[in-house]
């Protein structure tokens, strides 16, 4: 019921932004959430003003916001395919069958799947490389948490969570063997209630800090209420929680945006594969929260950017194993982006199983 | 487990669930003066906005919870007067409440929306919420009015011509039964989770919804059940975060799921059917039949 609701009212807030000329390049937006959640989707609408203020006339831009991730998305992004728009930017994993399948119909249209791994000829697809940013929280975890117990929520069994979780806990376990991380599955990228139960529950069995793979910020602001420490999680989250938040993992799409539209302006775009981190600006840390961390900390995690962006550290070094103990990157090497890109395994180390 | 897990783990449940007994205990009274009223999340969502925008604005928690209620008072006073009045279908201004509160509740809160606030102690509300199942149980099973909302409820022509003001006791009703929902909402966005974002209701007015059907139009059945509810959704997050492997989306639709055992075993058996639910339930009152 909720989700046709939803649908229903996604129909309603269409919501043109600026006004059309005759030769401007028609871009839209499919949105899993609200611009304002200050998390995921308002990240990206921050990325489609950027594209905005970047291009000028040249563009219009639109989106349709809180699409459900079935087949009605499919309605929403036909909705823009059929009112002339020449590039769709379809900003959740789950789309990504909707949008091969309207993209079939639409072959004129080009299409941006945020990431996904399904490409067509009028199919890109594009994501960021978070888990850079989740080994260093995953370091600063490791060296911060006390009662060695980290408890983290995350929304859905995707690769995308998955690898984020691994990395996180790849980066902690190296500073500190004893750290154990906690996972709840909340199974909703967004309910500020929800986030804030686990979050609460988590810290109730004992986590002292608070990490998060959903889009609201409940769960730093529990971790404010409750005295332990946290990091947000797509946008810099500081204001919500002054006293908690150590750092967030911010998604910088701005730029990558711009560049698309202006491709289509320029008749240029193709189809490819971006997959991008600190080395091109597409993931940031938010500004290292002086009062909770030590200088030198910060200064690691400062250091641990860098050595990211210039490739003499990476996120998955070998040896890794998985939790059966077999070998899945040999030492000395890193793992490729295939085995990252369909991550669906837990690093040795983690408790639980990856649900199906 | 020790004590103090066991505690954190009530208290949790006692926060959460909260705001399914205040929304659950407004529809039950709704109903049982024969109006369904499919409105909740829209009224939660307005109660919500306007409390969180309140507060924001004067930073007085009092005038917060006083524009939260009087939200209630208007939206669901419109949504009285279309179906009682002019006598539209109840599930269609219901269904339609709701979609206009998640529209306008967004529209409001566009310019609040990531404004830090502080946010209030849930106690004093969890405390209400008790209270309030013990008044609305008492109301209705031991005192006059609460015989006449039964009445209207189960024939309204026959308390009409036994001289009850059936428009009037539902228009009571009604309001009544949005008032509560806009305090589920302002407990929601004030003390639950501090903040104001769109949609951040997240479906419990349908689970509100549906918990009244599971306690079988009762005061005392409809705490068990949001406690059945709430409980259930914490301890699987408490199992979880112990790495016992749960089937996570099961534990999503439960409360929908044991909504339709219940029904489905009331209606089994035409006795029980006419026990349990109001008679004249989405019917439409004609004055002069």
């Amino acid at each position: 019921m909720i989700r046709k609701i939803l649908t229903i009212l996604s129909f309603f807030t269409i919501i043109s932004v600026s006004a059309l000329h005759a030769d401007q390049k028609k871009i839209g937006f499919i949105y899993i959430g609200p611009p304002g959640d200050h998390g995921w989707t308002y990240m990206h609408d921050q990325g489609r003003i950027y594209m905005e203020n970047a291009l000028g006339d040249s563009i219009s831009t639109t989106y349709i916001e809180n699409v459900p991730e079935n087949a009605d998305a499919v309605r929403a992004i036909r909705k823009l395919a059929a009112s002339g728009h020449d590039l769709i930017f379809t900003t959740s994993f789950n789309y990504m069958d909707q949008t091969l399948e309207v993209a079939e119909e639409f072959p004129d249209v080009k299409f941006e799947h945020a990431t996904g791994f399904k490409r067509l000829d009028n199919v890109s697809t594009y994501s960021a490389r978070f888990y850079e940013g989740r080994t260093i929280i995953g370091h600063i975890a490791g060296k911060m948490t006390k009662t060695n117990t980290i408890g983290y929520i995350v929304s859905f069994p995707i690769p995308e969570v998955i690898r984020g979780i691994n990395a996180f806990y790849l980066a902690a376990a190296k500073v500190n063997p004893d750290v154990k991380i906690k996972i709840i599955w909340n199974y909703s990228w967004y309910d500020p209630g929800k986030e804030a139960d686990a979050a609460n529950t988590l810290i109730n069995q004992g986590a002292d800090i608070i990490v998060q793979h959903t889009d609201s910020y409940a769960p730093c602001q529990a971790a404010e209420k409750a005295g332990v420490l946290a990091f947000g999680q797509a946008s810099n989250q500081e204001a919500f929680c002054p006293n908690a938040h150590m750092t967030s993992i911010e998604d910088i799409w701005g730029p990558y945006y711009a560049a698309k539209a202006q491709a289509v302006v320029d008749g240029t775009w193709g189809s490819e594969d971006t997959w991008q981190g600190f080395k091109d600006g597409m993931v940031e840390m938010s500004p290292y929260n002086t009062k909770l961390l030590p200088l030198d900390l910060i200064l690691e995690a400062k250091n641990m950017e860098t050595a990211i962006e210039n490739g003499t550290l990476h996120s998955f070094e070998g040896p890794i194993y998985n939790q059966a103990g077999e070998l899945v990157v040999k030492e000395g090497e890193v793992a490729d982006d295939g085995m990252l890109a369909g991550m669906m395994f837990y690093v040795q180390g983690i408790d639980g199983e990856v649900p199906q | 487990m020790n004590i103090d897990l066991l505690v954190g783990i009530l208290n949790i449940v006692l926060i959460s669930t909260t705001p399914l007994v205040f929304a659950g205990i407004g529809e039950l009274v709704t109903e049982k003066s024969g109006v369904l009223n499919l409105g909740l999340e829209g009224l939660m969502l307005v109660g919500a906005v306007t409390g969180f925008i309140t507060l924001v604005l004067t930073g007085n928690y009092f005038y917060s919870l006083f524009f939260s209620i009087i939200s209630g008072v208007i939206l669901s006073g419109i949504f009285a007067f279309l179906v009682l009045n002019l006598m539209t279908n109840q599930i269609a201004t219901g269904l339609a409440l709701t979609i206009f509160g998640i529209g306008l509740s967004a529209m409001l809160g566009k310019k609040f929306s990531g404004t830090p606030i502080e946010g209030l102690n849930p106690y004093y509300f969890i405390v209400i919420s008790f209270l309030l199942v013990f008044m609305v149980s008492y109301f209705l099973s031991k005192t006059k009015s609460g015989l006449i909302v039964r009445a209207v409820g189960e024939n309204h022509n026959s308390a009409y011509s036994l001289g009850y003001n059936v428009i009037k006791t539902r228009y009571m009703t009604i309001i009544f039964g949005g008032v509560m929902s806009s305090l589920a909402g302002f407990y929601i966005s004030i003390c639950y989770a501090p903040m104001w974002q769109e949609g951040m209701t997240a479906g419990r007015g349908w689970i509100a919804l549906a918990l009244v059907v599971f306690a079988t139009w009762k005061p005392w059945r409809l705490l068990v059940g949001a406690y059945i509810f709430g409980g259930v959704a914490i301890m699987q997050m408490n199992l979880q975060a112990i790495g016992v492997k749960l089937p996570g989306q099961f534990f999503n639709m439960m409360p929908y799921l044991a909504t339709i055992i219940v029904l489905v075993f009331i209606s089994s058996n035409k006795l029980r059917l006419k026990l349990s639910a109001p008679a004249s339930l989405n019917i439409t009152f004609e004055k002069n039949q």
